[in-house]
C-alpha cells in the first residue's frame, strides 16, 4: 500500500508560525489511515526565504506538493484526499 | 496560544529582524504596512487602510514606542527608528538610566486603531430563548429585570445587576452575559474605555500582569519590545550576555541546552541558564524564611520572585508589603553573576513575561526579550534549535531550580533546602495559583490574618511563568 510523505517544516520561522500544532497530525488522523502517512520534522525547508515569509508554516507533502500556511485541518484534508484516491 | 494576532506580530518581527539585518530596515519599515496588505488582497478589519495603520502600530510598538506616545501621527517609522538608534547607542556609552530606558517605562501600550471600542458588558437574551412556559430566568431574578415580551425573555438593564442567575437557570443558554474582554480579565481594574470608548491603561494601577494583552481579540494591547536596542547592540559589537528564564523548557523544540548554543549562534557573546540565579533565590529565601520563622513563628512570608505580584502589592495591597520576600529574584541573582565576572557585559533577560519589563529596569537588568522576541532573532538568522549542537554548560541547573517556572516551583524548592538543613522540616504553605480578582480577595484575607499559612507561593500566571503572556505555547 502507497503511503503519503508529510514533511513538516520545524524551522524557526515555522515554528513560531504554527508548525507545532501540525505535528499532532498522526494522533488526529482517523485510525485507518495513520500507519499509512510517514511524518517527518525537518528542519527549515529554505521555503520561508523564497516567498519572503509569505506562507509559512510550509509543510511538504509526497516530495514535491508545498503547502503553505499549512494548518492541521488543511494538511489532513490534503492527506485523506491523496490516500482516498490512490486505494 | 497561535492566533492571528500573534501570527501577525509574528510575522511582523521576523521580517523586522531580517530587515535589520540585511541593513535595509530603514527603507523598508513604512514600507511593511503595505507589503502586507496589498490593494488586492483581503483586508482583515474593515478596509486594507485599517489594516495598514493598525500594523504601522504595531511596528511602533516593535521599535519600543507606544501608540500613547504618538505626538505627531504623519511621522514615518523610519524616523522613529533613527531615533531609537541614535538613543540606544548613547544608552550604552552612558549605562542604564537613560531616556531610552525611560520610554520603556510602561511595558504595555493599547492601540486606539486597533481597539474595537467592545460594548459595555451585559447580560443579554439571544434568540435561543423559547419562551417557555416555567421561565426559570423571571423567577431567579432577584431584581425583577426580566420578563417575557411576544414569546421572548427581555431583561431591562436598568434594574439588571449582571449577577447571572438567569445565565445559570436558563436550560437553553438562552442569556449571555456580553463581556469587555480586556476590562474582564485585569485584576486590577487598570484597563478602561475612555470617553471617546477606546481602551485605555491606568498606569498607576496596572502590574503588567499582560492578562490585557493575552486576552484582547483585536490584539489592542501591545508590548513594547526592546529588540531593535538588542539587534543594535549586538551589531555595535557590544558583549551581550543572554540570561534564559527556567520557563524556556519546552518553548522551543529541543533541549536547554540546545536553545542556549542557538542563543551563542544567534549573536550573544554568552549565555547563562536564570535557574542558575533560582539556586541562589531558594538558599537566601530559605534563610530568609527560617530567620522569620525564629523571630516570630507565627509569620507569614510569600514569595517574591513573580514581578507582577511585587507590582501587585506596590500598588494595591500595602498591608501585604512587610510580608513579601526581601530576597531577589532568579533574574537579579543571575544578572549580579553576570556583572561580577565582567562588569562591562549587557544581560538581556529572556522570559514569557511582561511584568520582568518593569522589573529589569528598576533592577538595572539592561534589556529584556520574549521568547517570541528570542524566536523572531533565531527565525531571522536562520537557525534551528533542532540543528544545534548542546551548549557546553559546565554543570546543568539544579533541577529544583530548573522547575521554579511551574506553579509549587519555589515552595519545592525551599521546601527541599530547608529539609537538608533541618531534617523533618514542615511548611505549613499555600500557593495562589494565578492573579485574578478572587486571588486579589484572598490576599487581602492572608494579610489581615484570616487565611493562615507561614509560606505563601504566588504567581501571576496560572500555572506558573510556563504560561505567561509571552509564552510560545
Ligand atoms: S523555517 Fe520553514 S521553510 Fe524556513
Amino acid at each position: 500500500m502507497e503511503k503519503v510523505k508529510v514533511e513538516i517544516c520545524c524551522g524557526t520561522a515555522c515554528y513560531l508560525l504554527g508548525s507545532a500544532k501540525i505535528m499532532d497530525i498522526e494522533s488526529a488522523l482517523p485510525e485507518a489511515l495513520r500507519g499509512r502517512v510517514e511524518i517527518e520534522a525537518r528542519p527549515c525547508l529554505n521555503l520561508c526565504e523564497r516567498e519572503n515569509l509569505g506562507g509559512a508554516p510550509y509543510v511538504r507533502i509526497n516530495e514535491t506538493e508545498i503547502v503553505a500556511k499549512a494548518t492541521l485541518e488543511g494538511v489532513m484534508k490534503r492527506v485523506t484526499e491523496l490516500l482516498e484516491g490512490v486505494s | 496560544m497561535l492566533n492571528a494576532a500573534t501570527y501577525l506580530r509574528r510575522e511582523l518581527l521576523i521580517r523586522l529582524v531580517r530587515a535589520f539585518d540585511e541593513g535595509i530596515l530603514r527603507e523598508e519599515i513604512d514600507r511593511i504596512p503595505v507589503t502586507l496588505r496589498p490593494k488586492e488582497k483581503e483586508s482583515s478589519r474593515c478596509c486594507i487602510y485599517h489594516d495598514r495603520a493598525v500594523i504601522k502600530y504595531r511596528l511602533m510598538a516593535l521599535l519600543g514606542i507606544s501608540a500613547e506616545e504618538e505626538t505627531d501621527e504623519a511621522r514615518t517609522l523610519a524616523s522613529y527608528l533613527d531615533e531609537i538608534l541614535d538613543s540606544s547607542a548613547t544608552s550604552s556609552q552612558v549605562g542604564g538610566g537613560t531616556e531610552v530606558f525611560e520610554r520603556h517605562h510602561a511595558p504595555l501600550s493599547v492601540c486606539g486603531p486597533a481597539c474595537s471600542g467592545c460594548p459595555d458588558s451585559q447580560v443579554v437574551s439571544t434568540p435561543n430563548c423559547r419562551g417557555c412556559f416555567a421561565r426559570p430566568c423571571v423567577y431567579s431574578c432577584p431584581k425583577n429585570a426580566i420578563s417575557v415580551v411576544g414569546g421572548r425573555s427581555q431583561i431591562d438593564h436598568s434594574k439588571c445587576i449582571k449577577c447571572g442567575k438567569c445565565i445559570s437557570a436558563c436550560p437553553y443558554h438562552a442569556i449571555v452575559k456580553t463581556t469587555v474582554p480586556c476590562e474582564d480579565a485585569c485584576p486590577v481594574n487598570a484597563i478602561r474605555k475612555n470617553d471617546r470608548g477606546v481602551a485605555e491603561i491606568d498606569f498607576a494601577r496596572c502590574i503588567f500582569c499582560g492578562k490585557c494583552f493575552m486576552a484582547c481579540p483585536f490584539g489592542a494591547v501591545m508590548e513594547r519590545s526592546q529588540i531593535v536596542g538588542v539587534l543594535s547592540a549586538m551589531k555595535r559589537g557590544e558583549k551581550l550576555v543572554a540570561m534564559v528564564a527556567p520557563a524556556a523548557d519546552r518553548q522551543f523544540p529541543g533541549t536547554i541546552e540546545q536553545l542556549l548554543a542557538a542563543c551563542s549562534k544567534a549573536g550573544f557573546a554568552d549565555v547563562i541558564e536564570v535557574a542558575l540565579g533560582a539556586e541562589k533565590t531558594t538558599a537566601h529565601e530559605t534563610a530568609e524564611f527560617l530567620e522569620r520563622m525564629e523571630s516570630d513563628p507565627k509569620t507569614l512570608m510569600t514569595t517574591s520572585c513573580c514581578p507582577a505580584y511585587v507590582n501587585l502589592v506596590g500598588k494595591h495591597l500595602p498591608d501585604l508589603i512587610d510580608h513579601v520576600s526581601l530576597t531577589p529574584s532568579p533574574m537579579v541573582y543571575t544578572h549580579e553573576m553576570v556583572r561580577g565576572s565582567d562588569p562591562a557585559a549587557k544581560t538581556v533577560f529572556i522570559g514569557p513575561c511582561v511584568a520582568k519589563r518593569s522589573e529589569a529596569r528598576r533592577k538595572g537588568v539592561d534589556f529584556v526579550l520574549s521568547f517570541e522576541e528570542l524566536g523572531a532573532i533565531l527565525a531571522g538568522r536562520r537557525i534551528d534549535v533542532l540543528s544545534c549542537e548542546p551548549h557546553p554548560v559546565e554543570r546543568p541547573a539544579a533541577a529544583t531550580a530548573r522547575n521554579f517556572a511551574r506553579s509549587c516551583g519555589v515552595t519545592e524548592a525551599v521546601l527541599d533546602e530547608a529539609t537538608g538543613k533541618i531534617p523533618g522540616f514542615t511548611l505549613a504553605s499555600k500557593q495562589i495559583d494565578g492573579i485574578d480578582r478572587k486571588t486579589c480577595a484572598m490576599l487581602k484575607l492572608y494579610a489581615s490574618g484570616k487565611l493562615q499559612a507561614n509560606f505563601l507561593e504566588v504567581m501571576a500566571c496560572p500555572g506558573g511563568c510556563v504560561n505567561g503572556p509571552c509564552s510560545l505555547m
